[in-house]
């Protein structure tokens, strides 16, 4: 029974404080950004692997997204003899929930995985040990631009997921099922309201720091050799997973 | 991947990025950067569950919305329309509540006067009708108050 609980405070203690590190790690890393020197090229490099190299995913998943909602919604909405909706029911979970979560999702498997390994390797390999005695914080170099990436680049790639799952809608739902184009965009117009943009918005600023933030400090604190790396990336995979669907029950039921 | 090559994608990214989000913004939230037209006032006695930004219609042309819903000191409802500046309203304007469809959204409707007086902005309109409720004309006939 002691050992019982003894096992439950070990586990307890250990979740907070792996809490607290992350916390501590991302207040380091976004303090290090107001600290010269600055390395706009980094940031630049960073945006690419993290954002350019997900556009093609995010359209992909985007399209068919949209193209899932306008069918299934439409069936459901005939049936009350109000597919006149199918635009805004299409426009409002596209930007209100799937469009932050499903981007957050997609980021995390394509970059969040490989920031992990990126930096995993480089802490068992002693790359980042050989940066910090050439005097380069560690932080500063790898670290920094990449949470910064992440911050910039997650909310642009959700706002393309929108625009594009708005598109999959209107070939299904206009092109396909035949639904007239202009109530179909005149019923969106309507009923979306600045509060759902700003709230997708937040949304996704806080995934896109959750996500590399979870793989930062993940590859970071790798240890045990190629066996650790393998550990630290499914870790950051299914922890970034679970941290971005319970933030989104939580944003969602404090800002909406 | 040369250098420049990185700068240009991650800048049409960027633009691109930015385009949607001006998009969704402008088009979609209809967020006002430049705020165009003026604000009547309106005082109903029941709005019946009328929402902000509903939109307010001549002729079943949109005209505008309504901005705000407030609660005056004497237990009636008051709104805010915010209308485009080409609508001038005459004085005797009927501004009353209905119905889209049959669960449809409520709306506010503006039946246009032939007043020589206009409402100036900030001005309110006087003659409003409230919602039929089919509850309260079904309980009138029943209790026979008809």
């Amino acid at each position: 029974m002691v050992a019982l609980l003894r096992r439950l405070g070990c586990w307890a203690l250990g979740l907070v404080r792996e809490a607290g590190g992350m916390m501590l790690f991302l207040l380091e890393g976004l303090a290090l950004a107001f600290v010269p020197p600055f390395r706009f090229r980094r940031l630049l490099q960073e945006m690419y692997l993290i954002g350019v190299r997900s556009v093609l995913i995010i359209l992909l998943t985007a399209a068919f997204t949209g193209m899932i909602l306008a069918l299934q919604g439409f069936y459901t909405l005939k049936q009350y003899g109000s597919e006149g909706a199918l635009g805004s029911a299409v426009a409002l979970s596209l930007i209100r929930e799937m469009g932050p979560v499903l981007t957050a999702l997609m980021v995390s498997a394509r970059a969040g995985s490989a920031v992990t390994a990126e930096i995993g390797i480089m802490r068992i390999t002693e790359q980042l040990d050989a940066l910090d005695t050439m005097a380069v914080s560690p932080m500063q170099y790898v670290v920094m631009p990449k949470l910064l990436a992440g911050l910039i680049t997650v909310p642009l790639l959700t706002a393309i997921f929108d625009v594009m799952g708005i598109i999959g809608g209107y070939i299904v739902g206009v092109i396909l099922l035949g639904l007239s184009s202009g109530i179909y965009f005149s019923e969106m117009v309507r009923s979306v309201v600045p509060l759902d943009i700003n709230g997708g918005i937040v949304k996704s600023l806080v995934f896109g720091l959750t996500i590399i933030l979870v793989a930062c400090y993940k590859g970071y604190y790798t240890e045990h050799g190629a066996e650790g790396v393998s550990r630290a990336t499914n870790q950051t995979v299914v922890l970034s997973a679970v941290l971005i669907l319970a933030w989104d029950y939580l944003l969602t039921s404090f800002f909406m | 991947m040369s250098r420049g090559n990185i700068e240009l994608l991650v800048g049409l990214f960027v633009l691109i990025g930015l385009a949607s989000l001006t998009y969704l913004a402008l088009h979609l939230g209809e967020l006002e950067l430049f705020s165009h037209g003026y604000r009547v006032y309106a005082v109903f006695d029941n709005i019946s569950g009328l929402k902000t930004g509903a939109p307010v219609e001549v002729a079943g042309v949109e005209v505008g919305k309504v901005e705000a819903v407030e609660m005056t000191q004497d237990f009636r409802a008051k709104l805010t329309l915010k209308l485009d500046t080409k609508v001038v309203l005459k004085e005797d304007t009927i501004a009353s509540i209905r119905t889209k469809g049959i669960i449809g959204d409520k709306f506010v409707k503006l039946t246009p006067g032939f007043s020589d007086k206009v409402i100036p902005p900030g001005g309110t309109i006087r003659e409003t009708e409230s919602v039929l409720e089919l509850e309260e004309l079904i309980s009138k006939y029943v209790h026979g108050k008809v």
